[in-house]
């Protein structure tokens, strides 16, 4: 497929998903999963895993159909898409670990409704090529799991004291309990936006800086 | 069938397990929509009411899918039906009461992918609550999200005439109000049990 000028190669499409256009950190999408199973990095590590297969199945599938789904019923198509693919990936999960299904629990489900998947069939799938497609869902499924596993690591060190299970500390180490609850998500995500925020701004202010002496 | 009373349904999925602060579920629109007091009020009532539509219809199909024994096709199923509940909603609306429709706008159709909606579905199921549970279970997670979503509207209104710094600004600050709330809210576990 010819592409329409834009000069994005094959690399950019991946890289985009991965800093600039993170999906958690920077276009905020998809903030139920992030939040909810990011209290372990076990946790986080698999739903990530789980959202990224998803995401790259649907977008190969709406980008191999994008000439066949009439547009006034592709929101439904891309939904039954998506739903087919997640009991895929749930009934794997359940076949794998039962312990894993359990602390995941209806979150597995939740996955049809993360807007991110639904926001990159509409957006990008349903208007490029196959190809293309698999290397955006790649960046974009990446780029997710990257911000939960971020966020699961942050939140099992300070709340448990361990990550992936593994105990980092000596006895003495006090559990920071709050991190673990709901609330602790909403500080955790909070800080790591404002880490890109402030990295951002001053990326912005350097290539100004820069600008304007030349 | 699960024999919990129908007051302590109600309870729970209001205040102790509120569907934002505890169990993260719609926070799109939560983080989204929250900015005014008056927006936040109508998009709480849009959520109930598709919350109780589409939890009646979820109890259906559940009924119907456990009898011809096809446990495998619930997910799609669920959403399917909720997505075409919400249209049917939206037609039905403009047709029977045009000044509600003009009064809930956009946030009709923005409601079918909040996971709040699929996630009460799929919580009713799993905790197997009879009819009447259902419905109740259905009135107090959206007064449970309709009280999140008011507390945090009025929050925001207050904090616009503040000062803040740059980098605070915007998403990082409203997830951080969104921490001191769900802290609050810890508060009420234990009620009820």
């Amino acid at each position: 497929m010819v592409a329409k000028g834009t000069q994005h190669t094959g690399t950019d499409e991946f890289l985009k998903g991965l800093w600039k256009e993170n999906p958690v950190f920077v276009q905020v999408l998809g903030m139920c999963p992030v939040l909810a199973v990011s209290n372990t990095a076990r946790n986080a590590l698999a739903m990530g895993l789980a959202t990224l297969f998803v995401l790259l199945m649907s977008n190969i599938v709406v980008s191999a159909l994008r000439r066949f789904i009439p547009k006034q019923v592709r929101i439904a198509t891309f939904i039954l898409v998506i739903a087919t693919f997640v009991t895929v990936v749930e009934y794997v999960i359940q076949a794998i670990s039962l312990d894993l299904h359990k602390a995941l629990g209806a979150f597995i489900s939740l996955i049809v409704v993360n807007c991110l998947i639904l926001g990159r069939a509409e957006a990008f799938a349903s208007k490029n090529g196959i190809g293309r497609s698999i290397l955006d869902a790649l960046g974009m499924g990446v780029g997710f799991a990257f911000a939960l596993l971020c966020l699961g690591a942050v939140r099992e060190i300070l709340g448990a004291g361990s990550l992936f299970g593994v105990e980092l500390f000596h006895d003495g180490f006090q559990d920071w309990v709050m991190m673990i609850l709901p609330s602790g998500g909403f500080f955790t995500l909070a800080g790591w936006v404002l880490l890109f925020n402030r990295l951002k701004q001053r990326q912005a202010r350097a290539e100004t800086a820069l600008k304007e002496a030349a | 069938m699960s024999g919990d009373p129908l007051w302590s349904i109600f309870v729970n999925a209001c205040l102790i397990n509120n569907f934002v602060l505890a169990y993260f579920l719609g926070i799109c629109p939560f983080l989204g929509v929250s900015g005014k007091m008056e927006t936040a009020t109508r998009m709480g009532g849009a959520v109930m009411f598709v919350m109780l539509v589409s939890s009646i219809c979820a109890y259906g199909i559940n009924a119907l899918l456990t009898a011809i024994d096809a446990p495998y096709l619930r997910l799609i199923s669920f959403i399917a039906v909720i997505a075409s509940t919400v249209q049917l909603v939206e037609m039905f609306i403009k047709k029977v009461s045009p000044g509600l429709f003009r009064a809930l706008g956009i946030f009709l159709p923005l409601i079918t992918t909040n996971c709040a909606i699929l996630g009460l579905a799929l919580f009713q199921t799993n905790k197997g609550y009879g009819f009447l549970q259902c419905v109740v279970y259905a009135l107090g997670a959206g007064a449970g999200f309709t009280v999140a979503l008011v507390l945090m509207a009025g929050l925001r209104e207050k904090l616009d005439l503040a000062t803040v710094p740059d980098v605070v600004k915007g998403t990082a600050l409203t997830l951080m109000l969104a921490g001191f709330l769900s802290v609050a809210f810890m508060g009420f576990a234990g009620l009820g049990g």
